[in-house]
């Protein structure tokens, strides 16, 4: 290079090249399409999140009252001439007073209230208090003093669940107009109610039993509660955990990191990504097949739809799975096979700690899948089964009838009483609890174990 | 041209590991073509040539790293000491705990950098309690030319390290398992001119207890830690010999335009 080849930058430039402080054309139109394209985002992320918040508002709005419910405080009194004629507290004997028994006692409690707080009412007998109260109760006090038979000749404090009724009254679901027509409760129960409301002996407390209790009958929605069918998920859960992650990362790690390549693990690889795709429902309609009629596990059990969920998760987390060793740099496999690690040593004590953060999501993920699922639990019989008992035991758990949250949720969301549906938007914000905590501890996980090389 | 300060110590060497007639596809792909090594004991053997001639793919060939790549296959006698390496009855996995490799990029594991270099031992048994373990942890990084720089983390992980480092490092961890033959494939094409030659001081040394393979770009290098030299092109060996007479007398004129810089 020699100094004559050496031109002024700026005498050059200025005649190819426009000012570097005026964009031109081509920049221009190159801008115009990124800013477009940063709109087009924009927009679509504020449609989903305009959706999300109207679903996450219309959610919490109808579910959030199934949370509170109300009970009336009232003195029962308890006569030893009515439950223990004989007078000897023998058990035996107190269970031969049904609640038919019981229920007037409640009526006279109510009744007593009402005249010790001057309200007016053109009722004249006890037993039109009715009602107000949960066709329950006289079920609860009869419970609680077979329990305890030293109350009875004494007066006790009862919260005695109110009817649904009431309870709608209270929630503003029913008015005196709606009722005109009921011939369960009468306009004028509600001044009964006004006053008590007013009083405090009636109000709307938190609602334990909703989260803790078992599915009720048609005709008692104040007592329905998510517990039961939330011990049936768990159940699932436990066996879709117990038999996925094991199998998915065992299929997993033989297909991602031993298996040769050829036809016929190509075949295998395609229809697992075939099956990821299935719809739920056939998945249950080959549990109704293989489980209950081949196999002749019990109906409803918690057991099958578990071995159900398990057979549409395995896909989801052997893809994640895969995904997640595939993510593993070759290199790492090298240096431990050079210093002369087994294949399998390098895969358990290198490769595997690298994976560990993706699997686990991927598995929780699949698990919070499958906690969701309706569809498939619908042919074998977990939906339309009324949870009303909470298994005894383990055993009890995994192979009693029983139902699971969203199968609860469907079946609350297809009876009559408007009740219902109130407790079907708060079991969707239980199982939604539930989802989010999952979610949450996925990225705890993965934020815990990630590691970088 | 070039400063060869070793030579003519070779001739009286056992040979360690002899390759026969090696053919490697890669599919269709024919990588390595016909080629008759001798690689000896207590030497250092260089493997030259331009890039995608093959030389990576033949040092793999040495402690079955091939075996990993589906597409892969070797033809062929590699034998060492005697024994045939591709065997059915050979464990590839005894055998690389002989042949020890460093590879062309760094890879630490990403675990701490004690657990870097124990790792081979404890796989291997080699250490009986912590205090023989800890032992060979330091003399290993200390051969690596690393032992100074750290010292005082040997909790932190090995990933945190610098690329020059790491390289080191991995040199340290192949070094660990004391293999009988140590395959290195440009390991110094991360490093700094000082670790460079603090590397090229530890191959001289293992070169007392060890034979060693070196691929390297550098001719330099070559020429420096070698006493024997390979010369590769488009997948055939050209010509091996001791690296005196390769740098200054070539007999192929191709290693000769390689080695002034004409092809390449
Ligand atoms: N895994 C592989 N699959 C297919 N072909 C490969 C593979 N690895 C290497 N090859 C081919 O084999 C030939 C030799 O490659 P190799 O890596 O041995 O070259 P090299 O001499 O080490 O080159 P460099 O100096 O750049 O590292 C090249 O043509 C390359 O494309
Ligand atoms: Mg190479």
């Amino acid at each position: 290079m020699t100094d004559a080849t050496v031109h002024q930058p700026s005498a050059s430039a200025s005649k190819h090249a426009h000012s570097l402080l005026a964009a031109d054309a081509r920049t221009r139109k190159r801008n115009a399409a990124e800013r477009r394209f940063r709109m087009y985002g924009i927009a679509a992320i504020s449609v989903g999140l305009i959706f999300l918040v109207i679903l996450l508002f219309t959610i919490i709005r109808n579910g959030i009252p199934a949370f509170t419910q109300t009970y009336i405080t009232v003195e029962v009194e308890l006569p030893e001439a009515k439950l223990d004629k004989k007078g000897n507290r023998d058990i035996a004997d107190l269970k031969k007073v049904s609640t038919f028994g019981y229920a007037p006692l409640i009526d006279n409690a109510i009744f007593t209230k009402v005249q010790e707080l001057g309200i007016e009412t053109p009722f004249e007998k006890p037993k039109k208090m009715r009602s107000l109260v949960s066709a329950s109760a006289a079920a609860q006090l009869r419970y609680m003093v077979l329990e305890n038979p030293a109350l009875i000749g004494t007066t006790v404090e009862f919260e005695v669940l109110g009817s649904s009724r009431v309870d709608g009254y209270m929630k503003g679901r029913v008015t005196r107009d709606s009722v005109a027509r009921d011939k369960n409760i009468d306009a004028e129960h509600f001044d009964i109610v006004d006053a008590m409301a007013q009083d405090g002996s009636l109000a709307r407390i938190f609602n334990w039993a909703f989260i803790t209790g078992a599915d009720a009958s048609e005709s008692r929605p104040e007592q329905a509660g998510i517990g039961v069918s939330m011990i049936g998920s768990f159940f699932m859960m436990l066996v879709v955990l117990g038999l996925s992650l094991p199998l998915g990362v065992a299929a997993s790690i033989y297909l991602e990191e031993f298996a040769p390549k050829n036809r016929l693990t190509d075949l295998i690889e395609v229809n697992i990504s075939n099956l990821a795709a299935v719809p739920s429902i056939v998945f249950g309609i080959l549990g109704l097949a293989v489980f209950i009629q081949f196999m002749h596990l019990p109906q409803s059990a918690p057991l099958v739809g578990g071995l159900v969920l398990t057979l549409m998760t395995l896909p989801t987390i052997i893809i994640s799975t895969r995904a997640s060793l595939k993510a593993v740099p070759p290199s790492i496999r090298d240096a431990a096979l050079g210093i002369g690690a087994s294949k399998m040593q390098s895969v358990f004590h290198h490769v595997l700690p690298l994976a560990a953060p993706g699997i686990l999501t991927g598995t929780i993920i699949g698990l919070a899948q499958a906690l969701g699922e309706t569809a498939p639990l619908l042919l074998i019989g977990m939906v339309g089964y009324i949870a009303s008992n909470v298994p005894d035991g383990i055993a009890g758990g995994f192979l009693d009838p029983n139902s699971s949250m969203p199968a609860q949720i469907y079946e609350w969301s297809k009876r009559a009483d408007p009740a219902y549906y109130e407790r079907a938007w708060g079991g969707i914000i239980v199982l939604l609890l539930f989802l989010m905590t999952m979610n949450i501890i996925a990225i705890i996980l993965r934020r815990r174990f990630e590691r970088r090389w | 041209m070039y400063d060869v300060t070793r030579d003519s110590d070779v001739d009286t060497k056992a040979t360690k590991l002899s390759a026969r007639n090696v053919q490697v596809y890669y599919g269709t792909t024919h990588a390595i073509k016909d080629v008759d090594v001798d690689i000896e004991d207590k030497t250092v053997t260089a493997f030259i040539g331009p890039s995608g001639c093959g030389k990576s793919t033949f040092l793999r060939c040495l402690n079955r790293m091939n075996d990993t790549i589906d597409v892969c296959r070797v033809e062929g006698t590699i034998q060492l000491d005697g024994e045939d390496i591709y065997d059915e009855r050979v464990d590839p996995v005894q055998l690389r705990a002989k042949v020890g490799m460093v590879f062309q990029k760094p890879n630490p594991f990403p675990k701490s950098i004690y657990d870097n270099i124990a790792y081979g031992p404890r796989i291997h048994g080699l250490a009986k309690n912590k205090a023989e373990l800890d032992e060979i942890v330091e003399k290993s990084l200390r051969r690596g030319a690393i032992w100074d720089e750290v010292k005082d983390r040997l909790d932190a992980p090995g990933t945190g390290l610098s690329g020059g480092q790491q390289q080191r490092l991995c040199i340290a961890r192949a070094v660990a398992t004391e293999p009988e033959v140590l395959l290195m494939d440009e390991p110094c094409s991360a490093l700094d001119p000082i670790a460079t030659a603090q590397v090229e001081e530890l191959i001289d040394e293992l070169r007392q207890n060890y034979s060693v393979v070196i691929v390297t770009h550098s001719m330099q290098q070559a020429a420096r830690v070698s006493q024997k030299t390979a010369f590769f092109h488009l997948g055939n060996l050209v010509e091996f010999g001791e690296t005196g007479q390769i740098f200054t007398n070539p007999e192929d004129p191709r290693t000769e335009s390689y080695i002034t810089g004409r092809i390449g």
